[in-house]
Parts: C-alpha cells; structure tokens; sequence
C-alpha cells in the first residue's frame, strides 16, 4: 500500500484514503470543440491510455482528507512519487522534460502556447 | 510407534526439568517439560509418525526446528478452538493441551490411504489433469469428494471462533526482521542512533540459532553474546520487541505485515482477556532483514521416512531439548555444518557416522569430529533407506558428482538420518515486493541482490554464513539504517568482540542421489514433502513439454504447499537443472508470495466482526420499521424496509396489501434514504446543463424535473428528480446507492475539467427525512396536516415544489411520482423526521393509509414502466436503448456522454432495446435474468437476444407482468418470444409497451 501526500491540505496517508483517478493531463476533445470530433479521438480520449515502464503522471484525489483533485508523478518500477502538483498545473520542469509519450507532446504544446 | 523414550539424561537449553507437563497428543497422555514443543516432547516420548502424507499417505515425520516444517502438520485444541495445519515444532508446550495428527485414517500407523503409495505409478504428476477427465460428470460427485476426503491437511473448526482478535498500526524508523544475532546486533547499532527501532522475531526466545552456533563472540558463546545484546536491547525506551511474532509480508513503500501469537503458547494470558492474535500493519523507515536461511534437505531415495531429519534440527533437538532421535544414526551432508551435529550427538552419547558426497572434506570441524573418534565416508551417498514408519537401515553407495547411477553399495543399520544439503538465504520478504536476487555459486544458493526500497538483508538471509561476517554487516546497515532515517543520528558506539570460529571447507552442490534400482516406484525422492511431489514428477513434466519453471510448478504443485516451498524450492531448481542440462539461473525461480508462513483468519478479521464488520446506516424511521416488524432489505449500507406483513400475513400478501393501498386509497414509503445534492452557485445551472442529458437552465424556479446522467461512455449511470430552488441554487435527487458516487463525480468534473466554474456541491442526504405520500387520497391527507401553503391540483401540479410548514413540520413538499399515483415527497430536518412521520399516519388513518416498502415500490414503479438504473441498465445501456432519446438533448452543444453516444458502436442495429412482456399464461412469472433466445433448441448454445430486467406478478392488473433488453425490441411490437428455463421449461412472453398500467398518466396529474 502506498503512501501519499496530499498537495492540497498537505495530509500524508495511506493510499486507500486517497482514490486513484488514472492517467493525468488527458485532453477532454468536446470540452473545447464539441462539433468537430472523429470517432478515432473520441476512442483515444476515452480508451487509449500510457503504460509506461518508469515515470507516470496521474491524478489522485484527497478522498479521506479535503476531498481535492490533485497531479501526482510517480515511478511505476520504483513506486516512488517524484512530485505532486495542483490538479489545474502541470509538473515541474525537470519532469516535463523526462516525460515521454503523449505527456512529452502535451508539455510541449502547452509550453508554446504560452 | 511408540519406542524407547528418547530424552537424553541431561541437557536442553530451553527446558525447565523441574516443570512437568502432561498433554494429550491424538488421545494418547504424553510428557514434556516446560519449554518443550509438542515436536521435542512427542519425539522425547520415542514417537516418529506425525501425519501422512497429502497424497500417497505416507508416514512423516518431523523434519525441521522451527517455522520452516513442512511435514510435522498438527491441529491444537478442541472445539471452536481447534486450530489445524499448525507446526509441532513451533508449537510450545503447555499443561493440558490437547494436540492430534492430521490426515489419516483410521490411525497414524495403520492408514487405508497408504495403498495410495502402491497406486503411486498412477499418481504421477499433473495427475489431477489426466487422471479423473472422464466421465465428465464423476469429477463433481464421485471424484472430486473422495480426493478431498482423502487428500488434504487438517480439519477447520465449525463453530464461531469464542476469542478475539486486533490489528495494530505502527509506524516505525527503523524494523528489524529476526532476532538473531544479526538481527540483534544491528537492532542495537539502529538504536544507539536515537531513532525507533522495532524487533520482531518468529520464536519464543531470541537468540536465533546462535546456540547451535560454533565459535566464541569475545570471551564467551555466541549464544552467551546473542542474550547479552537480547538484554540491553530490552531495556532500551526506544526499541519495541515482538516475539512470537512472524513478518509475513512485504509491501509497497515498506509496509510490512505482521501476525503476533499472542497467546496460543499459554490459555491463562487468554483467560485475561488478551486477544489471540495480533496483526500488526507496519509502516518502515528503513527495513533490515535478518530473517536467516533455511536448512535444505537432500533429494535421496525415501528421503522422507520418519526419523530423517535437518542436520540442524537433529542439532536442535539435543541441545535445544535434550531430545536425541535415536540410537544409532547417519549424517548426510555436502557442506561442513552438519558436522557440528555430528559433534553434538557424538558429546550427548549417541552413535554416528557421516557420509558425505563431497570427495575431500577437510575443514576445521571435519577433522575435529574424525578426531572424536566419528566414522566419515567421503564420495558417499545414501542411495536406500529400508524402513517404513521409521529407518532401519541405509545402504550407503559410492558417489562422484554428477553419476546418475549406483555402482557398489553396503548396508548400514541406523535408526535416524540427518540430512543438509546447505544453506539457503531466508529471500521471501525479500522478493515478496520485487527485490532482485543472483545466483552465488559459492553457496549453491540465490542471495539478494538489488531492492527498490529501503532495506537491507544482513547475515544469513544475505547469504553471510560466518558469524564474524554477519556481525560487521549487521553493525554498519543498522548504523546506516539509522542514517537514512535520520541523518542526525550519532553512529554506535559499539565496538564489535573478537570472533573465534571453525574455518569452512567448501560445499558442493548434490541435487539428486542416486538410487538402487527404479525411480518412483518404491523409491520416492521427494522434493516438495508437504505436496508429495518428487524428482521423478518433475522431470516427467519436463519431458512432457512444461519447460519453464512458472508451469513446472502449477502441473505438479511443487512448492505450493503451505510451506511455499521453504525447503523444496531450490532442490526442485536443482533436478530440473540437471535434467534439462541449464543452469539454475537459467531456469529461474519462481515468485515468492506471502504469508512467510500462514497466519489466522481471525487476525485477518481483528476486531471487524459481527456488528463492525460492516457500518449500517439507518434512516430516522429505523427504529419504528423494527417495531413494525419490517423485513429489511440491503441497499448499499443503508437497511430499508422491505415489507411490513402484519400477524399471520406472509411477504407476498403483505406486499400485495401494500401495493393496493397505494393504488386505492394512500400509502407512506420511507425514502429518506434517497441521495440528495445541492448544487449552488452562479454558474449551477450550467453545469447540470453539463452533467445531465436533458436541459436544467430552463428550469424555472419551484419546478422539478427528472434527470439522466450518463457517463463519459454514453452509458446510463443515474437518474432522479432535480429541483431548482433559487436562480443559482438546485437540490438535485439521485439513487439511493448513488449518492455518494455522483456527488463524487459531480466534484471531479468541477474540479478537473470545468475549474472555472463557481459552484458547490453539498451532499445533504443525512440531513433529510423524507417520505412520499401517494395514492389518490394522497392530497387528503396533505390537507388534513394544514399546510400553509395552496396545495390544490391547479396551485400544486405534478413536478412542482413547495416549501412552508405541514402539521407544525418545516417541509420541503415535492410533487414527484415514482408509483404513478398522486403523489407527494415531503422532506423535514433528519432530527424531526419521526415526528412528521408519526403525523403523516395519525393524519392518513380515516383515509386507511398504510406504509409500504420497497418491494411494493418497485412492483409500483415497474407497472408504470419506470426504469431503475442498475435493473433495466447494466453498464453497457444507453439512454436510447431504454426509450428516453427524449431525454438527451439535441439543443446542448456539449454533455457528459453526448459525444460517445454518437460513436458509431453506440449506433449498431441490434441494440438491446427496453420492452415490456406479457407472458402468455398470466400466472407464469418469468425469472428474473431469464434470457431469450432466437430459436429454442433440444440444448444448448442457443443464440440470445436479450434478458428479463424486471418482473412481477402486479396484483393491480391481475397478472404477470415483466420489462426485458430485447434486441430491436421496439421493432417487435406484438411478437411473442420464448425463454427456455431451468428443467425443460420454457415460457413465452408477448412485446408489449413497458407502461403497464395508466398509460395517459391521468392518475398522477390527478
């Protein structure tokens, strides 16, 4: 059983008193464009997710404590949180620039269009 | 058998000879002494035979010293206290126990069973897979009772388990895992270092097996160290000791499991009150394992009659207890450690010899015991014991490694056999969270390698055999441990003693000795004893094609037992090793898995039994449903009330009464256990916008509603009734198992993807009691309660809200139907809800009002057609599929589930469509889940086209009545369709509309 750090209100428990809620940064289509969606990446949003082996960025929810949504980073071959962000920022750099996968591009696009 | 006492006249650095104690082993009184285990006191007695065997019935014996026993299996105490499967070697001693033998029939010497073992050739392995195939039916009713009528260990107890149990939840900086003198030692350097340090240790007394330990620690016995450093470390504040207490598992991010014998080794710490067990949840700084290693045996041809034993047992045994095995015995070994048992059967009196199968032994204690006179036969193997229920003889044969079969042998007369074919490193924890081991060829073993946790192994378990080795790794990982944890702590002052030990000739691996004559017939190497699985069964599934390890052990069940394969894992790698010519490394091993040793299902449970096994919540009108009589039903952890039959009313004429009443006149249901939200801000009506298929913006205020959720899927996954109190302020209805999960998701939508948005989320649902009123004199008794507000048909319509006072009760009044009748839901503060409750019936009796229960709910609701998500939807149904496209709306852009329901999976022709069915005999009730085929058959497969939902007989219409998922049902209007039942029967039902009863709604509007 894990141990987790909640971000928000800063409690540190047990993972069952924290509810995991899957991969992070994954981009709900119909929330900016709700017209204009293929079938492919309505699939993707909903089904397609990473599975790496090594760092994984994911959403976790203070279940037991502030009841908040918040990021976590965490190495899946390790188990070791590398960071926990607010559910609304992303990683820190350091991670950004390890991130693989879909993340890597997320962090990127996200970067430029700032 | 029962021989000649075997107690040795002196002796035993665990018993108290001034403490008799008598106790009962299968009937028969047996003697020990304080500090005995049923193992050395039933040995003492001059008894061998402990069990038979899982398979072949077999007479065993003891083989080990502690938790690594594998045969010796026994079941203590009587009753709803007898405990089975538990091993004698670890089992203490006290006055009046009552001990028996597990897995025989009718006694231990004399077992029917047993012609298992001359059936053997019919036993081979995998024989589970090809024996009892065919008839296919036998396998249920004659095969599979008899084999676990035969097979098997112990018997569970059938009454309700009288102790008690806890758990414990720790935090500690640094644990130790064993109290040997590696555990010890670093225990002690951890804790010069200020931080908290946590001892546990599986035995009585700590120490290990530092007295069956060679050499001097400074001036005295490494036994004499082990209790010097036992005793400081017991007065020190910050180090917490648990004996009798087992790591039985490693965890993510150090947590360790722990199963605390509290006090199964004496009945009077029970008679005062302690709990049994303990299961302590531990969560590490930093872990040190010194759990040690494990004696193997050898894999040599009946390697398993009573009487062959560890050479460290037998060593245990004589110093530990004073126990000798017998008279006359034959070491067998491949390393210089069993030497030392040699030794000490040699000082205690008892005639021995060696034999070993390395070609030159030399080390220091070989020549020690040639010096005392002892016999050595080197290049030698045992390659026959002659004996059943003990040993008679051995025929000893000469060996050089790697010969596969016998060339000349003699006769020895013996009466026991102890046996070492090494030392393997304690790895379970180790690996039970994914620690990385390497082969060492030194040690013909596997020793830890790398972890990504926070531990360390020390001494033994880390393949360190030496004591002075184990002693230096021990201080600097507990000095380090307590670095990690807190790199202000001081390093230990400790200096370590000298070590004075024998030096150590090498070991040479032996994983199979030859035999005299055939294989498996008569002569059983065996390899996992407490499965009865043996060399010849694993290399028969390697010819048969089960080449990797991982399938090599579920086909034979090698090292499944109990025991998980403590002493058999790496013999077993051994013979596959040398039957497929790779390496051990090359074959690999398979996984570790907890428990380290099995613990008890009480101490699983703790203290969350009977009433706190599970919370149960119950509404304020809980108390008068009870007195009542009510027949309660689970939703969730809620307790509703189910139905109400009155003195000599069964279920169902209570249901019917209830169902009537509300159809006739007026009837009271008690849904203060529906999920109430509310859902308030500037942005609330945006965002159910967001979360329902239908539209809330244009809800005006006092109006309610009836609302779908889906979700992301396209899928139904709650419904209920919302209602807008103010412009920025809804209460939104949900299920009654629902409540939590959608305020959830509710909040992980406001969170997560519309962050903008200015709303809260306050589930209420506790703070209201709620009930409906319903049936046509429903507006009769609202008035009778004079409310002050207009509650006439025009004022009040159907879907409309009113707050005000009813009866002296400040209500929230919903005009909602879930029957079909007129109907109202009034809501009060949780706190008042008995009263308005008793004021509803008082004000409802010249009207015959009478409550009713959710079974008379759901007949209601189901004869109007109205779905339950959950019943009528099971995850994979869409709004569409249930007739309520009305519902989703077209003019939203954007909801959750909008987008996946326009998928083109979701758009298929065949979906399963809801429809109501009348069976063609309106007696005939249909199952519930009954399917419907295309085509009946004599037999399956017939192809299905859908399944009943819900189905009643409704005692309003008279008749039978069910709702179904057909496949294009609503096309088939009219169409009578069948559904083959259990037995032969099959019943046929006609597609019709799901609204049974008042289809133009003229009753609720009423």
């Amino acid at each position: 059983m894990l141990v987790v750090t909640c971000p928000v209100c800063g409690v540190q428990g047990e993972e069952a008193d924290f509810h995991y809620g899957g991969q992070a940064h994954v981009r709900r289509p119909a929330t900016s464009d709700p017209v204009n969606i293929t079938d492919e990446e309505q699939r993707d949003y909903l089904f397609i997710r990473h599975n790496p082996k090594g760092l994984h960025f994911e959403r976790w929810r203070c279940d037991r404590g502030c009841g908040k949504w918040f990021h976590a980073a965490r190495d899946t071959v390790t188990l070791e949180f590398k960071a926990y962000y607010g559910i609304t920022e992303l990683p820190p750099v350091e991670l950004q620039q390890q991130a693989k996968g879909p993340w890597a591009d997320y962090f990127k696009s996200v970067a430029k269009a700032k | 058998m029962t021989g000649k006492p075997y107690r040795l006249a002196s002796g035993g650095n665990r018993i108290d000879r001034s403490k008799p104690l008598s106790f009962s082993f299968d009937g028969r009184t047996v003697q020990g002494f304080a500090g005995d285990t049923v193992a050395s006191a039933v040995l003492a007695s001059g008894q061998r035979v402990f069990g038979r065997s899982y398979k072949y019935h077999r007479p065993r014996g003891v083989i080990g010293l502690g938790s690594e026993e594998m045969n010796a299996l026994i079941g203590v105490g009587v009753g709803a206290r007898h405990e089975p499967n538990l091993r004698a070697t670890q089992i203490e001693l006290f006055n009046g126990m009552t001990a028996v033998s597990q897995n025989r029939w009718p006694s231990l010497n004399f077992d029917i069973g047993a012609i298992n073992n001359k059936l053997s050739r019919f036993f081979p392995g995998g024989f589970y897979y090809k024996t009892f195939m065919w008839p296919r039916a036998f396998w249920k009713h004659v095969y599979e009772p008899v084999i676990r009528y035969a097979a098997g260990l112990g018997k569970a107890p059938e009454d309700r388990d009288p102790d008690t149990y806890e758990h414990m939840h720790i935090h500690a900086d640094v644990v130790v895992v064993g109290g040997g003198i590696a555990g010890l030692t670093a225990a002690e350097a951890a804790a010069a270092g200020g931080v908290r340090v946590l001892l546990i240790d599986e035995n009585p007394v700590l120490g290990g097996i530092a007295d069956l330990t060679a050499g001097k620690v400074g001036e005295g016995s490494v036994a004499g160290y082990a209790k010097a450093v036992a005793d400081r470390l017991a007065a020190l504040p910050n180090v917490q000791i648990l004996s009798r207490t087992t790591a039985v598992g490693h965890f993510h991010h150090n947590y360790m499991m722990a199963f605390e014998r509290v006090g199964d080794h004496d009945p009077s710490i029970l008679a005062a009150g302690a709990p049994r067990h303990r299961l302590w949840k531990i969560r590490a700084g930093h872990i040190l394992l010194a759990s040690g290693a494990l004696e193997r045996p050898i894999a040599f041809a009946n390697n398993d009659r009573p009487g062959i034993t560890l050479a460290s047992a037998v060593r245990g045994m004589v110093e530990r207890y004073g126990v000798a095995p017998g008279t006359n015995g034959v070491v067998f070994t491949n390393n210089d450690d069993a030497y030392l048992t040699a030794l000490a059967l040699k000082k205690a009196g008892v005639n021995v010899q060696v034999v070993d199968s390395r070609a030159r032994p030399q080390g220091e204690l070989v020549q020690q015991a040639m010096a005392a006179g002892i016999e050595v036969s080197p290049s030698s193997v045992i390659s026959k014991v002659d004996g059943n229920l003990g040993v008679k003889s051995v025929k000893i044969a000469a060996y050089r490694k790697g010969q596969g079969r016998v060339i000349t042998e003699k006769k020895v007369d013996c009466d026991f056999i102890a046996m070492s074919g090494g030392w393997n490193p304690a790895l379970h924890l180790w690996c039970h969270n994914g620690g990385k081991i390497r082969f060492d060829d030194g040690l013909a073993s596997f020793r830890p390698n790398t972890h990504t946790d926070a531990i360390t192994a020390i001494g033994a378990a880390n393949g360190s055999m030496s004591v002075a080795e184990t002693l230096a790794e021990a201080l600097s990982a507990g000095e380090a441990a307590a670095k990690s944890v807190n790199a202000k702590a001081k390093a230990a002052k400790t200096k370590l003693p000298a070590v004075e030990e024998p030096s150590r000739g090498a070991l040479e691996a032996i994983w199979f000795a030859p035999a005299t004559g055939g294989y498996n017939e008569g002569n059983k190497h065996f390899i996992d004893y407490q499965n009865d699985v043996t060399a010849a069964d694993l290399e028969l599934a390697q010819r048969e094609g089960y080449e990797s390890v991982e399938h090599t052990k579920r086909y034979t069940t090698f090292g499944m037992a109990t025991d998980q394969g403590k002493t058999s894992n790496l013999n077993g790698l051994g013979v596959l090793s040398e039957a497929t010519g790779r390496s051990i490394p090359e074959i690999g091993v398979t996984t570790f898995r907890p428990p380290y040793t099995p613990y008890s299902f009480g101490s699983i449970a703790g203290s969350l039994t009977k009433e706190l096994f599970l919370p149960i919540r119950g509404t304020p009108i809980f108390n008068w449903h009870k007195d009542k009589g009510a027949v309660f039903e689970p939703v969730g952890q809620w307790r509703r009330a189910y139905t109400y039959p009155s003195a000599g009313e069964d279920k169902h004429a209570s249901i019917t009464r209830e169902i009537l009443a509300v159809r006739n006149k007026v009837g009271l249901l008690d849904a203060s256990t529906l999920g109430k939200i509310e859902i308030k801000g500037p942005d609330a009506a945006e965002f159910l916008d967001r979360m329902y298929t239908n539209m809330f913006s244009t809800l005006k205020v006092g109006k309610c509603r009836y609302g779908l959720m889906m979700n992301e899927l396209g899928f139904l996954s709650d419904d209920g009734v919302t209602v807008r109190l103010a412009d920025d302020h809804f209460l939104m209805h949900t299920t009654s198992g629902g409540a939590d999960r959608i305020a959830a998701w509710l909040e992980e939508w406001l969170q997560t993807e519309w962050t903008h948005y200015k709303v809260f989320v306050t589930p209420v649902t506790e703070q209201w009691a709620q009930f409906a009123i319903a049936g046509p004199k429903a507006r009769e008794v609202l008035s009778k309660l004079e409310p002050d507000f207009d509650v006439s048909n025009e004022a009040f319509p159907h879907m409309s809200f009113k707050i005000g006072r009813m009866g002296g009760y400040p209500v929230r009044v919903f005009r909602i139907s879930f029957s079909g009748e007129q109907s109202y839901e009034v809501a009060t503060p949780a706190n008042l809800g008995r009263g308005l409750w008793d004021a509803i019936l008082a004000a409802g009796e010249e009207f015959g009002i009478e409550a009713y229960g959710t079974e008379a709910l759901h007949v209601l609701r189901a004869e109007k057609g109205y779905i339950v998500v959950g019943d009528e939807t099971d995850g994979t149904t869409t709004p569409i599929d249930v007739g309520l496209e009305g519902l989703v709306s077209k003019k939203k852009a954007d909801f959750i589930g909008k987008r996946s329901l326009e998928q083109s999976y979701l758009k298929g022709p065949n979906r399963k469509q809801l429809v109501g069915l009348l069976t063609e005999d309106p007696n005939d009730v249909l199952p519930d889940g009954a399917y419907a085929v295309r085509e009946v058959k004599d037999k399956p497969p017939m192809a299905m086209i859908g399944q009943v939902t819900s189905t009643y007989m409704s005692p309003t219409l008279g008749r039978s009545i069910a709702m179904a998922l057909i496949e294009n049902g609503r096309a088939r209007m009219g169409e009578t369709i069948s559904f083959p039942l259990e037995g032969g029967k099959v019943m046929k039902g006609k597609i019709v509309s799901p609204v049974f009863y008042d289809q133009d709604g003229g009753r609720i509007n009423a």
